[in-house]
């Protein structure tokens, strides 16, 4: 089908006006993080590089950027191999209850946030004791584990079982196969949802008041804090300027390999 | 019944007994989601059937309906639920609004060797953080001194302000990658042979588009405002950072929880059945295998 | 048959997970009798060595690090003498305090009276043994055995300072001298749609006292003492003021941001926000009186670093900490010897630290509960629960 050439142009600009609607506050955010006053509030007052400087010298920055970091690699490692898990089972079988089953995976990313994060609030402080490290990575795995699942599905439903089958017809076990055959074609599937995953975690903010340990402070707990804090709030600003401006990479990277492989992405 | 997809006639374990191949894979993570996450949830629903006590504020034990009385008789709380019901619903349309075009753009009509940089481009902004990207909305939207305010003033129109319209705005624009992308996928998706069929049967470019695309992209746009809907459904840290003195589903549960647990598990059971039902509905449409 | 198996292990975790909240731990009914007095025995002493760390749940500003700005530190200055580490948490509302507190980790807190006694009654702090904190005799006398923080005679906490609820304006809308709550009350105010009142429950002991200066006929003599005619009234007038109002505040860059551009122009605030307020705005204590807050520094029942809570509690209300801590918060210190050691002589003056009568009619945060407060046994007084409910019926 030819889209026409007008509506080809009326599309281009009205894709450009959306992706400037996507980026213009974040440059309000990088521009209110050379702002030389302590509110964030526009017009800037004026043009300083202060923040800056102090965010590197931050250590508060950079314990809780350290802390996120190990989070969401924690939980994204345990969320691709129960996530694959899921995966492979969901489309490698048909089961009574498979619906129910991938409700189930699902139901963590559709429920609020404020309600998962209650109720496992709920449980930790009431019969586990209390809030710790390991109770906050068992609430970000539980939501990150559909994200590697749906791209897992998603490539697993059109690879197909062909060459699975070829290889259990040469007499490979499942390991085998699974590591020599399965795993390879699904592999940047998987990059993608780990990808995805961890920037979910790392970003996460609601879960993550309700299950984090005293003392434990993510990037997005730091941030909230700060943002109390009038000294500190041109601080948070320098940070999120700083993540945009970094994450343009590994995106874009994590974007490439999965699209080698098959045309268009899934999102999670 | 199970059914073991492949029927193969050598094999290992795994082939003579496919059950125990499904529970080896499936038991890991169903044991986790069932326990944690599921018995969680029943535990909270539990609670929603207890009281405090007035004097010291601790947990009463003693079955009783009196939250779900409450929550579903108070004036103020059936309006904070179809106000935030309403506010979820505009988000989730004004996304589509935006993200299927975008999304056509991305896929149809940019050349494909921009489709990971425009995807990076869509997938960026979820890395700013959440927080700072609603703080530097309300900077926006500030009626006095925003930047919209400061646009509109020579015009002489007010901006929207702080309000619904300004939790709608922001929402529209936190939740707006995650409508793009699954309907992004949905159009790349498409069979050029479907769409020279419809051609060759002589059907114009807004009938193709109507007829032919909306249909097979369908799955995926519903599968886009499962998030868009149930993301707004629960957000309670934007309305209080934009809405003004508007408050949200999220927000009574959260000033509750901590004086009044039975109360706040009650009133979170509505979202809860919301989306059950938003899912189940959705579930024939074949969204969710487009996630 | 695999739906059997599923549906089995469905079932067996649900009826366990049912079967631990029916019988498992958790907060149980606890002091629910008056007469005694709840989290078992105060620490015998002497306070020996610290156990080399501290965990402190502080409001923003309480326990500075030198994170906010190098020059207020007085925490670090603890740590070279004790030994004990310290870990600050900040939160926003007495609610979040108490949440955070029942969860458990923190040794210490900074708890309004709208916390103190729901930590008391809850069981998650301990009685004090006030012989362990010398610097306790210097406390200014109207500040001790306050109700919010002592219960049967045992005292639970060591004051930090005190401060009232400002009535703050913008002398743009509202002329240069306003002194009354009314410009956040009545309909005819030149701050209508301007108006910010706190984001908490504990609110409408605010309402409440604006109502003991315009409808005496109710009778109220304790803003947190209020039975069902008088808590009534009192949502009545703040639902009257929900027309006024341009946002509910409790963040403080939120109340700074709103104020400087403008959009809160009639506002409930605290010294340590007015400091950052432009030239335009001023604030006062309303005539009526206003709420306030004395904060008390509470141990955690199970504390496993006593020791280190201990020499915190005597470090923070020693005359030169506090003299630091509340010059920077901007509010008056708790100790008497602390005025003379303040950086601006006048600071106790301008915060009436010496000054009974200032604090007459500044009625601290307290925690209402069905027993009332002012002492009447012929009526129920509303429990805090119930204006939990209340409050976020009206903002909904």
């Amino acid at each position: 089908m030819t889209t026409s050439r007008g509506t080809k142009v009326a599309l281009s600009i009205f894709a450009a006006i959306t992706f400037a609607f996507v980026y213009i506050p974040l440059m309000i955010v990088i521009i209110n993080s050379f702002n030389s006053g302590r509110t964030l509030g526009w017009p800037p007052e004026g043009f300083s590089t202060q923040w800056w400087a102090k965010a590197i010298d931050n250590e508060g920055v950079r314990n809780a950027l350290v802390t996120s970091v190990i989070l969401a690699l924690v939980a994204t490692a345990i969320a691709l191999i129960l996530g694959t898990l899921a995966s492979l089972a969901l489309s490698r079988f048909r089961f009574f209850g498979q619906d129910a089953v991938s409700l189930l995976i699902i139901l963590p990313i559709a429920l609020p946030g404020i309600v998962t994060g209650i109720a496992l609030n709920n449980v930790f402080t009431s019969y586990l004791g209390g809030l710790t490290f390991t109770t906050l990575i068992v609430g970000h795995t539980t939501f990150c584990i559909v994200v590697v699942y749906n791209n897992a599905l998603a490539r697993l439903r059109r690879m197909g079982v062909n060459l699975e089958d070829a290889s259990s017809d040469l007499g490979a076990g499942p390991f085998t196969t699974f590591r020599l055959v399965t795993f390879p074609l699904m592999r940047s599937a998987l990059i993608a949802g780990g990808v995805l995953a961890f920037g979910l975690s790392f970003d996460e903010i609601i879960v993550t008041t309700f299950t984090a340990g005293p003392g434990i402070t993510t990037l997005p707990i730091w941030i909230y804090q700060n943002l109390f804090r009038p000294n500190q709030a041109p601080i948070v600003n320098v940070v999120a300027a700083a993540l945009v401006l970094i994450s343009i990479i590994p995106v874009y990277i994590a974007q490439k390999l999965s699209s080698a492989d098959e045309r268009g992405g899934g999102l999670i | 019944m199970t059914t073991a997809a492949p029927a193969a006639p050598t094999g290992g374990f795994g082939y003579r007994h496919p059950r125990a191949k499904l529970v080896g894979l499936l038991g890991a993570p169903m044991a986790w989601l069932i326990v944690v996450y599921l018995g969680s949830l029943a535990a909270l629903f539990l609670t929603a059937f207890w009281t405090v006590d007035g004097f010291t504020g601790a947990l009463v034990r003693t079955f009783t309906l009196d939250n779900f009385i409450d929550v579903f008789t108070t004036p103020a709380y059936l309006q904070v639920m179809l106000r935030t019901i309403g506010i979820a619903i505009s988000v989730t349309v004004l996304c589509l609004i935006l993200a299927v075009p975008v999304a056509y753009f991305m896929a149809r009509v940019a050349p494909h060797r921009w489709q990971p940089l425009l995807i990076a481009m869509i997938l960026t902004p979820l890395w700013a953080s959440y927080l700072v990207k609603v703080y530097a909305w309300r900077a926006m939207l500030n009626p006095e001194s925003g930047v919209i305010a400061w646009f509109l003033q020579p015009l002489g129109l007010g901006g929207p302000g702080f309000g619904a319209l300004g939790i709608i705005i922001t929402l529209t624009y936190l939740w707006l990658p995650y409508m793009v992308l699954p309907v992004y996928a949905g159009f790349s998706r498409l069979p050029n042979s479907m769409l020279d069929a419809s051609a060759d049967l002589g059907a114009t470019s807004w009938r193709t588009f109507r007829s032919v695309i909306v249909p097979m992209i369908f799955p995926s746009i519903v599968a886009g405002s499962v998030f868009t809907f149930s993301l707004s459904l629960g957000d309670y840290i934007t309305a209080q950072i934009v809405g003004g003195k508007t408050q949200m589903l999220g927000n009574v549960v959260q000033q509750n929880y901590v004086t009044n647990l039975p109360f706040a598990a009650a009133f979170a059971t509505i979202p809860v059945i919301i989306v059950l039902i938003y899912l189940a509905a959705v579930r024939r449409s074949g969204a969710l295998e487009n996630l | 048959m695999q739906r059997s198996r599923l549906l089995t292990l469905a079932v067996a975790t649900s009826a366990a997970a049912l079967v631990l909240a029916a019988c498992g731990g958790g907060s149980d009914d606890a002091g629910g009798d008056a007469g005694a007095a709840p989290g078992g025995e105060a620490y015998a002493g002497p306070v020996g060595d610290g156990e080399g760390k501290l965990s402190v749940l502080a409001w923003p500003g309480y326990a500075e690090d030198g994170s906010t700005d190098p020059a207020a530190d007085w925490v670090t200055p603890f740590e070279e003498a004790t030994g004990c580490q310290v870990d600050v948490k900040v939160f926003g509302t007495s609610d979040e305090a108490v949440k955070l507190m029942q969860g458990g980790g923190y040794d210490v807190v900074s708890a309004s009276g709208d916390a103190s006694l729901r930590l008391v009654y809850g069981e998650n702090v301990q009685p004090i043994n006030l012989d362990l904190v010398p610097n306790y005799a210097d406390i200014f006398p109207d500040l001790k055995d306050k109700s919010h923080n002592t219960v049967n005679g045992v005292s639970y906490g060591v004051p930090h300072g005190r401060g009232a609820n400002l009535l703050v304006w913008d002398k743009n809308t509202a002329g240069e001298n306003v002194d009354s709550w009314s410009i956040m009350f009545e309909e005819d105010s030149p701050v209508a749609g301007g108006v910010g009142p706190y984001d908490s429950p504990i609110y409408i002991a605010d309402a409440a006292v604006y109502l003991m200066a315009t409808q005496p006929d109710l009778g109220i003599t304790d803003p947190y003492a209020l039975d069902q005619e008088q808590f009534d009234a009192a949502i009545e007038l703040l639902k009257k003021q929900k027309g006024l109002v341009s946002e509910y505040w409790s963040d403080y860059n939120k109340q700074i941001e709103a104020i400087t551009a403008g959009t809160m122009t009639g506002a409930t605030s605290w010294q340590v926000l007015v400091n950052y307020y432009p030239e335009n705005v001023g604030s006062t204590k309303a005539k009526e009186g206003a709420t306030g807050w004395s904060d008390t520094w509470m141990i955690a029942k199970d504390t496993a670093n006593i020791n280190c809570a201990y020499e915190w509690l005597n470090w923070i209300a020693s005359p030169e900490i506090n003299a630091q801590a509340a010059e920077w918060f901007g509010e008056a210190p708790a100790n008497s010897k602390a005025c003379d050691l303040t950086a601006d002589p006048e600071h106790c003056a301008n915060y009436h630290a010496g000054d009974p009568a200032y604090w007459e009619d500044v009625y601290y945060w307290n925690t209402p509960s069905e027993a009332c407060l002012d002492g009447r046994t012929d009526v129920k007084c509303v429990p805090y629960a119930e204006w939990s409910k209340a409050w976020s019926e009206l903002r909904s």
